[in-house]
């Protein structure tokens, strides 16, 4: 690679913990998905909610996808916030289900205990694999101090293109600026 | 000829297709000498911005020799020029382009109603930028057709290096409108979200404007050490608040000016927590952009200051704080931007050297490395910030 560099760097480290915690989390959303589309109809009884038999199937659907696509995909990152999103559709059909009085509000209650714990675990994954990248960067540190682009200090060059002529269409009008724009006899002041 | 082609999320591949021809009386063909990566290539890469097919040519950043020219654009071209192509086509003679709103041109782009369907009206055609701006091959190719070539560039002479002008083409006059959006000031304080390619050049365009202070946002070491290098003072957000420090640094008034070098993509991260539900929401397509930076300058913004927003958004955001916008009296300014109306001033701060816009270049490899620095550019590995493709 004809590679042109100019930078200073110091250290490299790759973690890949994350992409381990999200291997886990595809292969649990897919363990989770099986139980809900084959158990559906127990997971409703259970929780008191037959009506939603079919939803509880649909939400399975999701994390057999979304499971596979942490596993099969060469960045699992989107695949883990839209575990995320889930977690949000199953924790608002939940808390509708405690005001339904003929739902188990017990087991409801255990349901949405863990999947706020599976949230956040969740969170920590993706934020963790978000940020993986960014931290190897981090401890790789590059230093551009040298390259300011301007041919004196910056402090010099402050104002060096006041020559240039500001159009009429962008400049804010004086009304909207009173910090910079004395107040000259005789304006105008705003009424309330 | 060689070009760096779309062929899905993620997947930028160097192909071989056949050379461009000369289609319309305006057109030329250009001999691509350099061309770069930019920012808002990546919202392509990572397939946030709808309407890309596969195969289409990348790239809006480039530059090089005519090779051939349509018949009605001999009297301002000829083979031989040397040109800086704007990544917005325009025709120069609509109302738009009368008034310099160029990226607004009302002719140029070839789906106007695609992009009308969108946006409620059409903007300009664009290279290499989505089927909504036209669909017009990009520059990131050995070669390229340039519509309506007798205005849609800009000469440089010979005696200034490739490196020196490509960035006329784009994030040059990009980050000076947004610096001029402000309306810049001597007793301001302009504070900047981003200091990628186009953040390093408003910071620049700020100081030349004459800002009391100028004020970079950004968490990747080795952009923040290049802001310092223009003269910025830096806020790492990794690291601190970035309102109390903002306050701290303007006696508790918040800053009068505040550019938006960021867009649709803000970093995610569990100190913010607004992020996280954007990208969840985003993660379903409930939400297509991530406004955390919009919130944040719209919360900090001194009352009755200015935002101006050249980061790129694609569609739709959500929980856009405008209450605050408007009993604070902000003025918000935006928009693609108009690349010739400033390039001829920017080439003569280029060539009376007020400025030298290489200094932004970390990488330089040959156009066919082009699909594996789109990876590390995505990534900000290896020290990246702004990458020159050569195709010889």
């Amino acid at each position: 690679m004809a590679h042109h560099r100019e930078g200073r760097s110091h250290g490299h480290h790759n973690n890949s913990s994350a992409h381990a915690l999200a291997q886990g989390l595809g292969w649990f959303s897919i363990a989770l998905g099986a139980i809900e589309v084959f158990g559906g109809r127990s997971v409703a009884r259970w929780l008191g909610m037959e009506q939603h038999e079919t939803l509880i199937r649909a939400y399975g659907v999701r994390e057999i996808v979304k499971g596979v696509g942490i596993l099969t995909s060469k960045d699992p990152t989107p695949w883990v916030w839209g575990r995320v999103a889930g977690d949000a559709l199953d924790l608002a059909t939940l808390g509708k289900g405690l005001s339904d009085p003929r739902a188990h509000r017990d087991n409801v209650m255990i349901a949405m205990g863990a999947v706020a714990g599976a949230t956040a675990l969740d969170i920590y994954c993706a934020n963790a694999l978000t940020g993986e990248s960014d931290r190897s960067n981090r401890e790789q540190r590059w230093d551009y101090s040298d390259r300011s682009g301007l041919p004196r200090s910056p402090n010099e060059m402050r104002g060096a293109a006041r020559d240039f002529e500001m159009p009429r269409d962008m400049r804010i009008p004086d009304a909207l600026r009173p910090w910079t724009q004395p107040q000259a006899p005789g304006t105008p002041q705003p009424s309330m | 000829m060689k070009a760096l082609r779309w062929h899905g999320k993620g997947d930028i591949r160097c192909d071989t297709v056949p050379d461009p021809q000369i289609e319309q009386p305006r057109d030329a063909i250009i001999k691509v000498t350099s061309c770069a990566i930019c920012g808002s290539d990546l919202h392509l890469y990572d397939h946030f911005m709808p309407g890309m097919k596969k195969g289409d040519i990348m790239g809006h950043e480039f530059m090089g020799e005519v090779v051939e020219v349509g018949q009605e654009a001999k009297s301002k071209l000829k083979v031989g020029d040397r040109v800086v192509i704007p990544f917005t086509i325009i025709c120069g003679e609509c109302d738009q382009c009368k008034r310099g709103n160029f990226s607004v041109c009302e002719r140029t782009n070839r789906n106007a109603e695609l992009a009308a369907t969108a946006f409620g009206h059409t903007t300009a055609g664009l290279f290499g930028y989505t089927h909504l701006t036209g669909g017009y091959p990009g520059g990131q190719a050995e070669y390229v057709r340039v519509p309506f070539a007798d205005t849609t560039h800009i000469k440089v002479p010979n005696g200034l290096t490739d490196e020196q002008v490509l960035f006329l083409g784009d994030i040059f006059p990009t980050g000076w409108q947004a610096a001029v959006q402000c309306d810049i000031q001597p007793t301001d304080t302009v504070a900047i979200w981003g200091a990628g390619p186009v953040g390093q050049m408003a910071i620049r365009s700020a100081i030349l404007l004459g800002a009391k202070q100028v004020i970079a946002i950004d968490r990747l070491p080795e952009r923040l050490s290049m802001a310092k290098a223009g003269g910025a003072i830096t806020i790492n957000f990794d690291e601190e608040s970035v309102i109390e420090r903002l306050n701290q640094l303007t006696q508790g008034k918040g800053p009068e000016k505040c550019i938006d070098a960021v867009g649709m993509e803000s970093h995610v991260s569990l100190r913010q927590p607004d992020t996280i539900y954007d990208r969840a929401k985003q993660a379903v397509m409930l939400e297509s952009d991530r406004p955390h930076v919009l919130r944040e300058m719209i919360y900090v913004c001194r009352p009755a200051g200015v935002i101006s927003v050249p980061g790129v958004y694609g569609g739709l955001v959500d929980k856009l704080p405008f209450g605050a916008v408007m009993n604070k009296g902000l003025t918000i300014r935006t928009g693609q931007t108009h690349v010739n109306r400033w390039s001829d001033d920017l080439l003569r701060r280029i060539e009376e050297g007020q400025i030298d816009p290489s200094f932004v270049i970390t990488h330089t490899v040959g156009l066919e490395q082009g699909p594996e620095m789109y990876e590390i550019f995505r990534d900000k590995k290896d020290g990246c910030i702004k990458v020159v493709l050569k195709t010889s």
